[in-house]
């Protein structure tokens, strides 16, 4: 390892621009002649959309113009689709009701768009706004998953009777049934998964430009995707074919997941821009962010799970409604069935499981991924479980953990996925040292002395990142491939562009890319730089979700590196008059490997573009891209404890230590590692005890501000103790497996076991505020 | 925000003289509460005049067994004054715990006092304290001043100037912060005063703000310890409920911060 190759803890080159101010976001972005955009939205979560009066509003200063969700269909821009197609049980297709960018007829939850003014600047297209006069005739609403499944219950799509979207089953249900007959114990659980909002930093934006004489667009907007940006608001929504569309997505303040998805905001600035003739900015408020970004979570389950009598587990059976809000997200489908389901097998080796997933329209905002999609809701599951079943059957939950762990690999799961590699045990035994698990029982008595009550909990958790085999996502109904391309072009002086599918929105890929070009040519870090989220600039590229830019991403650019590479040593045993395969790189030079004999990489670069003087049919040039598809996903894991004490008068929890050991393989820069792990931890902290995203009976949020809505402060969290035990991921020549949802995934399953440790009652609901504590607490 | 026309005051006088010539004007101290208010368009102010730049509403002073907070001292000013630390600890503390750092570098007693948030913290501790209210024109007693959820006896255009409290012989407070805002999900202030009397009051917990808690200033009357209070017991009806705390919950908390606070009173 170099000073700044793989494994240094080197300072992230783009801080330097964020921390001074110098980030660009969309919203710094001001363009000639640019109109502002107001969005005119529901405030009934279900109501029938009358007439839209915008005459007054239309004589309003700066009013450039109000348009509609009537007139958006009658100009035939297409509806918001689900990419993800799920088949039921019944093998019928998934139900999905239409949602046009801005509601014509029907508006189904709070928030939603029906009509927009575009002015001259913000603050008058708001002013306009309100003299906007929308006739609602209010319908009945639903909010949650067990009044909307009642019959009877008020009904958002006539495309999904019983607002059930879809019915889906995975796995064996007879070799679960017949190991259920045979157990010799069966813990049983019913678990709340609580709906998060997502709150990036930076709330969403757009600018759309539209160039009438070259009839192209281009789109400033807040994407973790571009390029998928692009290929859906070409294919699906009209807007225009691919090459007359630029996506730009510069600085990004966060997404978490939520900055995935094409919302209605984008394609609407997009079809206002060509019709006004001007660029059009939208900037979403935090309101906005509350109402409109994709939520995360809400699921309610009942699993059960069967043990043998020495304790081993022989079958696992789930059933899960999963609450989608009003209209089927751009990858909401998949997040409970294959992002779910599929990590239901956990860390331990169990035969049989058979999982059931019904998802569910409400009138609230909707559902997709979010930091960790499908798998926190597996993990925190499983690790509840298995927390429930060691005190059920009373043994020490480290211990039924290991008895049951996995230990010979690759392991095929019953639920698809194929565990290649890890050792589950070395991460406990590091975790558990870590937090001296043996003198939690002292420490505890001591807690009791001073009128604390102490717990200690476990989660081990598994996830599934790298995200995706494009032939094996496809086969389970993905609408997308999900390999990553990557190009590496070398200047003619020698310092390179690596232009990248991933993108950064606070990953840090600024260094970590850079990272891997000094490792392999041993250049500094200051020579490179990467290129990234301009669909003008890089070639199509999948983007960054389900910690894939390293697994994936860095794969991609590793493999051109390798093909520049072979080029450059050609050129450099030409120049040397040697043969190719003695050319070594080092220190930014191509050596004669056991002479001193070398050409440095300028000189390298300078004579593949000169030309002058290249191996016989060589190409000029030194530029070189690939396209990577991972063979399969990789499996993050580790152990997570946390240490904590209830305060029994007020049923607050502080935290005594938190300890995480991950197991991620390859750390490309620790120090990037640990900043995403303890994002992660607080993430699922925030879940654990604060955040909680409601919606009253009537489907009206009750959390859309900071001042209701608890985001998880510095001091709400411990510092953290973190260690790595590492096995390397067979799947890429890298050795890396992930480490972006990780503590997301882990952490709230932690929290909760210790609080139910601590106060001496399995059943509490996430999040676990003083309030609902102290009433567990003194519960009868 | 709509649009509006921002004064800097330099006087009290000039503040009043202002306020008279426009339509529709509010005061500005910290912000804390009225520019969210104005940003989210649910105030519309003509003319907003700040009072936060105005010498005679700046700071505290000591005499006797007064202690004088002006209006437009910040928290953070309050917080690290060292006749506040001296004279009245539980005040310093008060605004040690009270919103976060943004908050108490711009938020004044003032602004807190006449906005009278049901789970602000300083409206505790002038009912507890038995604190008067001073005014460009007359001083208003703390019990008279509170008059329910956001209302107060302020007239149209009187400006807070200074809020003094007699010097107790303990006084303690102690609040359990709302996980979101950081107000109080509900808040205790005890204090025992030079003349032996005792006074309690809770805010965060009440439907209509803040209030004493008679019950508990009888308990520590007779015996001032947390433990005197273990026994009394507070209903919970006419109490605040929502997503982070139930009336039952509530009641609970008037009674442990209660004694926390007088655990920690000096
Ligand atoms: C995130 C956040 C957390 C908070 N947490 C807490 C908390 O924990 N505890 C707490 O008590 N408060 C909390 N607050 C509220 C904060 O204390 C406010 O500062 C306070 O309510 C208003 O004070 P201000 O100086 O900012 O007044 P402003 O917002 O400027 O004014 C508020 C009102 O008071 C009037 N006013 C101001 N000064 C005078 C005066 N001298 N005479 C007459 N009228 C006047 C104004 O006209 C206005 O109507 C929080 C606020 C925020 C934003």
């Amino acid at each position: 390892m170099g000073v700044e190759g793989i494994g240094a803890r080197v300072v992230r080159k783009e801080d330097k621009r964020f921390i001074t101010g110098k980030g660009r976001y969309v919203d710094d972005i001001k363009l000639t002649g640019m109109t502002h955009a107001y969005f005119i939205r529901s405030s009934h979560a279900h109501a029938k959309v009358k007439g839209i009066d915008s005459s007054a509003a239309l004589k309003m200063p700066g009013v450039v113009a109000v348009l509609t969700g009537k007139q958006l269909v009658d100009d035939k821009v297409g509806n918001l689709i689900c990419g993800w197609a799920i088949t039921s049980k019944d093998g019928s297709p998934m139900k999905m009701g239409a949602w046009p960018a801005m509601a014509p007829e029907t508006v189904r939850f709070v928030g939603q768009a029906v009509a927009v003014v575009i002015a001259e600047s913000k603050n008058l297209a708001r002013d306009a706004a309100e003299a906007v006069v929308v006739d609602y005739e209010e319908l009945p609403a639903v909010a949650d998953i067990q009044a909307a499944i009642k019959s009877g219950a008020p009904q958002l799509h006539p495309e999904a009777p019983g607002n059930q979207v879809y019915d889906w089953v995975l796995g064996d249900e007879g070799a679960v049934s017949s190991a259920f007959s045979k157990a010799a114990n069966v813990v049983k659980l019913d678990v709340t998964n609580n709906r998060l909002a997502p709150n990036a930093m930076e709330p969403r934006a757009a600018i759309a430009d539209y160039d009438a004489a070259e009839e192209h667009f281009t789109l400033y907007t807040t994407s973790q995707n571009p390029h998928v940006a692009r290929l859906v608001l070409s294919a699906f929504y009209n807007i225009a074919p691919e090459h007359k569309l630029r996506v730009i997505a510069p600085d990004v303040g966060g997404g978490f997941g939520s900055k995935i998805f094409i919302y209605p905001e984008e394609m609407v600035a997009l079809w206002a821009s060509k019709k006004v003739g001007r660029p059009v900015k939208w900037t979403g408020d935090r309101t906005e962010a509350f109402l409109t970004d994709a939520h995360g979570r809400d699921h309610v389950t009942h699993a059960e799970m069967a043990f043998d009598a020495n304790n081993k587990i022989t079958g696992l059976r789930v059933k899960t409604y999963a609450n989608f809000g009003a209209y089927m997200s751009l990858f909401s489908s998949s997040v409970p069935t294959y992002l779910y389901a599929t990590l239901l097998s956990g860390q331990y080796n169990i035969p049989a499981i058979h999982a059931e997933v019904i998802g569910v329209y409400t009138n609230t905002t909707p559902v997709d991924a979010y930091r960790g999609a499908g798998r926190p809701e597996a993990s925190y599951l499983i690790e509840r479980l298995m927390e429930t079943a060691a005190r059920q059957l009373k043994v020490d939950p480290a211990q039924l953990r290991r008895t049951n762990f996995i230990t010979q690999f690759p392991h095929q799961t019953p639920v698809i996925m194929a565990y290649d590699t890890g050792d589950f045990n070395a991460s406990l035994d590091a975790a558990m040292k870590a937090i001296d698990y043996a003198g939690f029982p002292a420490r505890k008595a001591h807690a009791k002395s001073q009128g604390k009550l102490r717990g200690i909990g476990v989660s081990c958790y598994i996830e599934a990142c790298g995200i995706a085999p494009s032939k094996a996502v496809g086969s389970l109904g993905a609408g997308v491939g999900l390999w990553e391309s990557a190009e590496v072009r070398v200047n003619p002086v020698g310092t390179i562009e690596i232009l990248t599918g991933s993108h950064s929105h606070g990953q840090g890929h600024e260094t970590t890319f850079c990272q891997l070009v000094a490792e392999r040519l041993g250049v500094p870090i200051s020579q490179v730089s990467i290129v990234h989220g301009d669909t003008d600039k890089v070639q199509f590229g999948m983007g960054t979700y389900g910690s894939r830019s390293a697994a994936v991403g860095l794969t991609a650019i590793l493999k051109a590196m390798e093909k520049m590479e072979s080029k450059a040593k050609k050129i450099a045993a030409h120049a040397l008059e040697a043969s190719e395969a003695d050319i070594v790189i080092e220190n930014g030079e191509f050596k004669v490997t056991g002479t001193d004999k070398a050409i440095a990489l300028p000189m390298v670069a300078l004579a593949a573009y000169t030309a002058h003087n290249l191996p016989e049919g060589m190409e000029p040039g030194l530029k070189e891209s690939a396209f990577y598809d991972p063979t399969n996903f990789t499996f993050p894991a580790g152990a997570y404890i946390c240490e904590l004490e209830v305060d029994p008068g007020t049923g607050k929890t502080s935290f005594v230590n938190f300890v995480a050991a991950d197991d991620f393989g390859r750390l490309i820069n620790p120090m990037i590692v640990e900043g995403q792990v303890h994002g992660g931890l607080v993430q699922g902290i925030g879940q654990a005890l604060l955040e909680h995203a409601i919606y009253d009976a009537n489907g009206q949020p009750v959390t859309a501000s900071f001042m209701d809505y608890a985001m998880p402060r510095a001091d709400d969290v411990p510092s953290f103790n973190l260690s790595h035990t590492t096995t390397l991921c067979p799947g890429n020549p890298l050795g890396i497996k992930g480490c972006g949802e990780a503590g997301a995934i882990g952490a709230s399953a932690a929290v909760i076991n210790a609080i139910t440790d601590a106060i001496d009652k399995n059943n509490l609901e996430m999040p676990a505020t003083p309030d609902r504590v102290w009433r567990t607490i003194h519960a009868a | 925000m709509y649009q509006t026309t921002y004064h800097r005051a330099s006087s009290v006088d000039e503040a009043v003289s202002l306020f008279g010539k426009s339509s529709e004007a509010k005061f500005l101290a910290g912000g804390q509460t009225l520019l969210p208010v104005m940003k989210q368009r649910l105030a519309s102010p003509s003319d907003v005049i700040d009072l936060g730049k105005i010498k005679e509403l700046q700071g505290v002073e000591l005499s006797g067994d007064t202690l004088t907070i002006k209006a437009a001292t910040t928290y953070y000013d309050i917080m690290t004054n060292a006749d506040v630390k001296k004279a009245i600890p539980a005040i310093a503390y008060l605004t040690s715990v009270l919103g976060d750092p943004a908050v108490r570098y711009r938020g004044t007693i003032g602004g807190s006092i006449a906005n009278n948030d049901p789970a602000a913290d300083f409206p505790a501790a002038l009912l507890a304290l038995g604190a008067t209210v001073k005014t460009n024109k007359r001083s208003i007693a703390a019990e008279d001043f509170f008059q329910g959820l956001f209302s107060t006896a302020l007239e149209d255009g009187e400006i807070i100037t200074a809020v003094s409290f007699p010097v107790p012989a303990k006084a303690g407070y102690e609040k359990m912060r709302h996980p979101a805002s950081r107000f109080a999900l509900t808040g205790v202030f005890v204090a025992q005063t030079k003349s032996g009397e005792v006074r309690v009051a809770a805010t965060g917990a009440s439907q209509s703000g803040v209030m004493r808690v008679p019950a508990i200033e009888a308990a520590l009357k007779a015996n001032w310890s947390p433990s005197a209070i273990d026994s009394v017991s507070i209903s919970a009806s006419g109490l605040l409920a929502d997503i982070h705390g139930t009336a039952e919950y509530r009641a609970n908390l008037v009674k442990v911060m209660a004694q926390r606070a007088v655990a920690a009173a000096s």
